[in-house]
């Protein structure tokens, strides 16, 4: 291996010596690393609940209701809520997610009790206020509205329904006009009281604060949450095989450039041969000036502006594909650019020179991530995510030098059918 | 925060500022020059954008595909801004690999090839770039608003440039702005992070004082006369959405009134970060943010200002409600303004402004690459004094100047009022 850059960084690696985990009586689990370089603080995380859960009828359900949460609760009005958080300078989202409903949030450290305060209330006492809910419900549509012209969106939805048809993963996490139309106040309230629950409910914080500070205060404000009626998440249906037509357009008439979205169903972030997909993903579509396929598409061809590959990872198996955006006269042309870089990479190891950036790579950049708290909450809330371990970043550079070339053909030949590719393409 | 740092200039007239961070194993550069969308004229309006392009692709001693990976090879992140007033060229890396980026900077502000096999297949690039562009109804709005508001001053079109000169512009058109923009007397060097500036300077003189001296070419700066007069804008495209943008002329970076525009834009549409990486916080509690979202006559609105050589814009851009109408938004919207120009807002108005700063401070302070960021930024327009006493000068806002800012620039004939609309007739999708 040739972890180049490891040594000296180590030390602001974060490790099982500089990170709090406390679990909670009723199984939250909370992440604190303390950073006092800056006067803030980061408090990220999730709860179990997103749009699996959702009927389809109902679509974009989880994220209306976790829109909603923040529209009043039983201490404070919508306008009470914002007021507090914005006077401070602090931010706190709450969106609905496939698998969870994730937070974010941000503030000066010595405003961690407000945000601590709202995001308690927000997820356990929401009142879902009809007026707000209308509101919303006007926002949610225009949005759609607007998805509905958007060539990227729209290319990247269709591809979703080619790879995983009957699959949760084929349905918009917004829904459709339809689905958003039926929603009403009672399926927010029935999803809310269902769903939200300190079962599988992760909390990472990291700023200018002591652990125990953080554990005291999630333990007065969170400890006593309970909600006997959480279900288990259920499992995920098998991958289905792609969808015939393999190849779909969406016409969206007086576009100026079509966006196009080639690819597969791809591995699981827990999978075995996630960090060799990855390491391969990195070198085609990645690397550089966006590896194989930016050399080709954009450099040598120049059809795109943006020409690009990305593996999602995740909870479960989500899509691996190409992605780029050309005039529309030149789709087919960059199409095949894409099938033959698709085709060498599940026929060919990558060589060893590409092997070693793309591991150099992964190696350096880690350091680079995790400058910012906001950086390290995500990187520390992954770690329980997918069960990584605490130790995980400090192993992260001998895990990523002991992947072989022939680990990455493997990985690419196991995803990647050449045959068998979904296409989804969206322009005038 | 310390704000010690180190400001130089070396014999061939480079500006050099350097600030030592202890808070990551990283540094970050950023190679400034003083050219951009305001040095172009008809003809050759994009190409500060397009030689920015052309600088990624390569020199003898960094052909193009040694250039794209030595950066990431060690980790590291690269990238190049064009903007009205600049264009910049930044790496951070981890700090015991900064000097390749010294290297590689110093290298390519003269021996970029500028092949004209690369020009032209840049130029297809450039022309995807903006129909990606295109396809986004605010840029649309965006690039007439602009140019409406700029009869005169060069900021009058959109820093991508115009289709046909993206068509028509040359090699060698590219190659003379290169040679006449990019010399030391025109740049300006700013390095952040984990190292020892005295060190650091010497590498920084070793690579860059041998260069040619150069110094900054003359330009005619032709100011936009004033606006008599409201002016209106009208474009129709694709889609269901009504999106009204209004602009209003604001002063110059520089301007003492800069400061209390930016607490007058902070009460009516919402705090700006002004970083460029760190992020921004809400704006429900806005006035305008109540005033048309709240009343169900926009979906979304957003305002801001931005620090530039010229007197800009203040612009306020909002996505109608489809159950509302350009014209009533665009009245609530007057209406709100009509009182801040009636009477000024409470003292803690401004101290709530000052809070909101401090805190996108902070979370901009995070990262190193945006702190060699604002030192390069601010000494464009200004001074980095301009960043360090950012908020101090925030602070001595009064309520009076937050009504004085509005009565003298947010008045009608001050604007260019933009709205796009739906087109009649439009094909219906398949």
């Amino acid at each position: 291996m040739s972890p180049k850059n490891s040594g000296n960084l180590h030390h602001s690696l974060p490790g099982p010596d500089d990170i709090t985990r406390h679990e909670l009586s009723n199984e939250i689990v909370l992440l604190v690393r303390s950073n006092f370089n800056s006067p803030s603080v980061v408090v990220n995380g999730y709860l179990m609940g997103g749009s699996l859960f959702e009927e389809d009828e109902k679509l974009g359900l989880a994220g209306f209701t976790a829109s909603t949460l923040m529209r009043g609760t039983t201490q404070r009005t919508y306008n009470e809520i914002y007021d507090a958080i914005e006077s401070a300078g602090a931010s706190l989202n709450i969106s609905g997610g496939t698998h969870t409903t994730g937070f974010g949030s941000k503030a000066l450290a010595e405003d961690l009790d407000l945000l601590l305060e709202l995001l308690s209330e927000s997820v356990r006492q929401p009142v879902f206020p009809p007026e707000q809910i209308e509101l919303l419900r006007a926002r949610m549509l225009t949005s759609l509205a607007i998805r509905a012209q958007d060539t990227r969106e729209m290319s990247s939805l269709t591809f979703d329904q080619i790879a995983y048809p009957g699959h949760p993963y084929s349905r918009p996490e917004d829904g459709y006009p339809e689905t958003v139309q039926a929603i009403t106040r009672d399926d927010l309230v029935e999803f809310h009281q269902t769903h939200y629950g300190p079962k599988g409910m992760v909390l990472s914080v990291v700023g200018a604060i002591e652990p125990e500070q953080v554990i005291e205060k999630v333990e007065h404000l969170l400890g006593d949450w309970e909600n006997s009626g959480q279900p288990e998440p259920s499992p995920l249906p098998p991958n289905p095989p792609p969808a015939e037509p393999l190849t779909r357009k969406v016409d969206i008439p007086g576009k100026f450039q079509a966006d196009l979205v080639v690819g597969v169903i791809g591995p699981e972030r827990r999978a075995e041969d996630y960090l060799a997909a990855s390491l391969g993903n990195n070198i085609l579509g990645v690397f550089g000036m966006m590896g194989r396929i930016g050399e080709v598409v954009r450099e040598k061809a120049g059809l795109a502006y943006y020409a690009y590959s990305s593996l999602a990872g995740g909870m479960g198996p989500g899509p691996w594909y190409v992605s780029a955006g050309v005039d529309p006269q030149n789709v087919d042309q960059a199409l095949d650019l894409v099938r033959q870089e698709i085709k060498r990479f599940t026929s060919e190891p990558v060589t060893e020179d590409e092997l070693a950036d793309s591991q150099s790579n992964f190696i350096g950049r880690l350091p680079l991530s995790l400058e910012s708290n906001s950086g390290m909450a995500s990187a520390i809330l992954n770690l329980e995510r997918y069960d990584l371990g605490l130790d995980y970043y400090r192993r992260y550079a001998d895990l990523v030098g002991e992947v072989t070339s022939e680990d990455i053909l493997k990985a690419a030949r196991k995803y990647w059918d050449p045959e068998r590719l979904g296409v989804g393409i969206a322009g005038p | 925060m310390d704000n010690s740092f180190t400001k130089t200039t070396l014999t061939n007239g480079l500006t050099v500022l350097l600030k030592e961070i202890r808070t990551a194993p990283i540094a970050s550069l950023w190679l400034w020059y003083r050219v951009g969308s305001r040095n172009e004229v008809p003809g050759v309006t994009g190409i500060s954008h397009w030689t920015e392009h052309m600088q990624f692709k390569g020199t003898e001693r960094y052909p193009a595909e040694v250039l794209d990976k030595a950066v990431a090879r060690e980790g590291g992140y690269r990238n190049a801004l064009t903007f009205l007033d600049w264009t910049t060229y930044f790496e951070t890396l981890p700090a015991d690999k900064i000097s390749l980026a010294l290297d590689l900077e110093a290298d390519r502000m003269y021996n970029s090839f500028f092949a004209p096999e690369e020009v032209e297949s840049e130029r297809t690039v450039i022309i995807s770039e903006r129909q990606g562009n295109e396809n986004e109804p605010m840029f649309l709005l965006a690039e007439e608003v602009q140019a409406a508001a700029f009869r005169v001053h060069s900021y009058h079109h959109e820093v991508i440039g115009d289709l046909i000169d993206l068509q028509t512009m040359s090699r060698d058109d590219l190659y003379q702005h290169y040679r006449k923009h990019y010399v030391p007397g025109n740049a300006i060097l700013t390095v952040a992070g984990d190292f020892v500036t005295g060190e650091m300077l010497d590498r920084i003189r070793e690579l860059y004082e041998p260069l040619a001296d150069g110094s900054a070419p003359e330009l005619t700066v032709r100011p936009e006369p004033e606006q008599s007069g409201e002016r209106l804008i009208n474009v129709e495209g694709p889609g269901e959405t009504t999106y009204v943008q209004a602009a209003y002329h604001a002063p110059a970076a520089s301007d003492p009134d800069f400061f209390a525009y930016l607490v007058t834009d902070s009460l009516l549409t919402g705090p700006s970060s002004l970083n460029l990486f760190g992020g921004g916080i809400s704006n429900k509690t806005s006035r305008l943010y109540k005033a048309l979202v709240d009343k169900e006559l926009a979906v979304s609105l957003q305002g801001g200002l931005i620090a530039t050589i010229d007197p800009f814009l203040h612009t306020i851009v909002a996505t109608v409600h489809p159950e509302s109408t350009a014209e009533k938004l665009i009245l609530a919207m007057d209406e709100e303004i009509n009182q801040l120009q009636d009477s000024p807002p409470a003292q803690e108005v401004v101290d709530r402004a000052v809070k909101q700063a401090r805190a996108l401070f902070a979370y901009g302070s995070e990262s190193i690459t945006n702190q060699a960021f604002w030192m390069g930024y601010a000494e464009i327009f200004d001074t980095y004094d301009w960043f360090l006493n950012y908020l101090d000068r925030l602070a001595a806002v009064t309520p009076e100047e937050v009504q004085r800012i509005a009565q003298k620039y947010m008045r009608p004939g001050n604007r260019v009022l933009g709205i796009y609309r739906p087109a009649e007739n439009q094909e219906v999708p398949a």
